[in-house]
């Protein structure tokens, strides 16, 4: 894909917008439509664009697939994590009006964005593993 | 305005369905399966569904497309000559989708208030998530909140999947490896 200039340079401006809106869309899932798994499917898109454009070795340098082995049970971690601390601090498996002691509903907005971030990390993470895996066959 | 908007598009992918059918070429089919998954989220997006129209976009159009096409990369991209009739798949098919449209006849009008799935359950969640959880997007405080376990269920089923993937695709390439390369490291 080397001598494919208008395309490197559209998905080189694209790329920046498609992370932050994954980000809009994973932080104002609370708000509006979205949440971590389509912001999840957003992330892996882009950085598919990205492998499409400059070839599978440049996307693994910017993330090794070691990194993502480590990411996909990362986010499983991080959900069940925020049920473990919910348990510690008193309340029920997933109860996230634990979280803060003044204000429950600042509790279950806090439980709701790290347990979106669980999702969005192990969802982007297994989309792109499947795609290195599918990609780097028969080469 | 809204019915013409959801003719245009069932008519699209009523077209975009009959163009599968016909075509030979994988590469092309593969191609009309992401317009098709686009004017599936569009028509979700027409209907409100814009957190479903949004997964579709991203990984019916995106994701899979790409996953085919570097599955078509190891295979042959011409479709094969079908090696029996036609004639009982496409009985199958019609019969099924006939079963499918009388059932349709069975469903609620579109949007109805006084249905099962906008009375008992849904009701309560859209008349409590407010109150008690200061959440203004409801499906964001349902999928994550009241029905936190179901996600925590569906995250690990990704988890899995992941694994299942990477374990089939992956776990063969050393044997393989060992065969052509007359022994030395398979790494």
């Amino acid at each position: 894909m080397r001598s494919h200039l208008i395309l490197r340079v559209v998905s080189k401006l694209l790329i920046p917008f498609l992370l932050l809106f994954a980000l809009y869309v994973q932080f104002h899932g609370d708000f509006g439509p979205g949440g971590g798994f389509q912001a999840g499917v957003i992330v892996a898109a882009a950085f598919v664009l990205y492998a499409l454009i400059f070839g599978l070795k440049t996307i693994q340098k910017v993330i090794p697939p070691a990194l993502l082995e480590v990411l996909v049970p990362m986010g499983v971690l991080i959900y069940a994590g925020v049920g473990v601390a919910t348990w510690i601090l008193g309340g029920n498996f997933l109860d996230y009006n634990m979280l803060d002691s003044h204000d429950p509903s600042h509790g279950q907005h806090l439980g709701i964005l790290l347990v979106e971030a669980g999702v969005l990390v192990t969802v982007a993470s297994t989309m792109l593993l499947i795609f290195y895996t599918f990609a780097g066959r028969g080469r | 305005m809204e019915f013409l908007i959801n003719l245009v598009l069932l008519l699209f992918l009523a077209a975009v369905t009959f163009a599968v059918i016909g075509v030979r070429n994988l590469f092309a089919v593969v191609i009309l399966g992401g317009a098709y998954s686009f004017l599936m989220a569009t028509l979700l997006i027409a209907m409100d569904a814009v957190d479903v129209g949004m997964t579709e976009a991203a990984v019916g159009a995106g994701v899979s497309t790409v996953l085919l096409l570097s599955a078509l990369h190891l295979t042959n991209t011409e479709e094969a000559a079908a090696r029996h009739s036609n004639v009982l798949p496409l009985a199958l098919s019609l019969l099924t989708g006939a079963a499918l449209i009388y059932g349709t006849w069975g469903l609620p009008d579109y949007g109805m208030a006084d249905t099962a799935v906008n009375t008992y359950v849904g009701q309560q969640y859209l008349e409590r998530s407010i109150p008690e959880t200061t959440v203004p997007n409801v499906v964001t405080s349902v999928l994550a909140s009241y029905r936190g376990y179901d996600t925590l269920g569906e995250t690990t089923v990704i988890f899995t999947a992941g694994i299942g993937v990477l374990m089939l695709l992956r776990g063969r390439r050393p044997r393989k490896d060992k065969e052509t390369s007359t022994g030395g490291d398979a790494t």
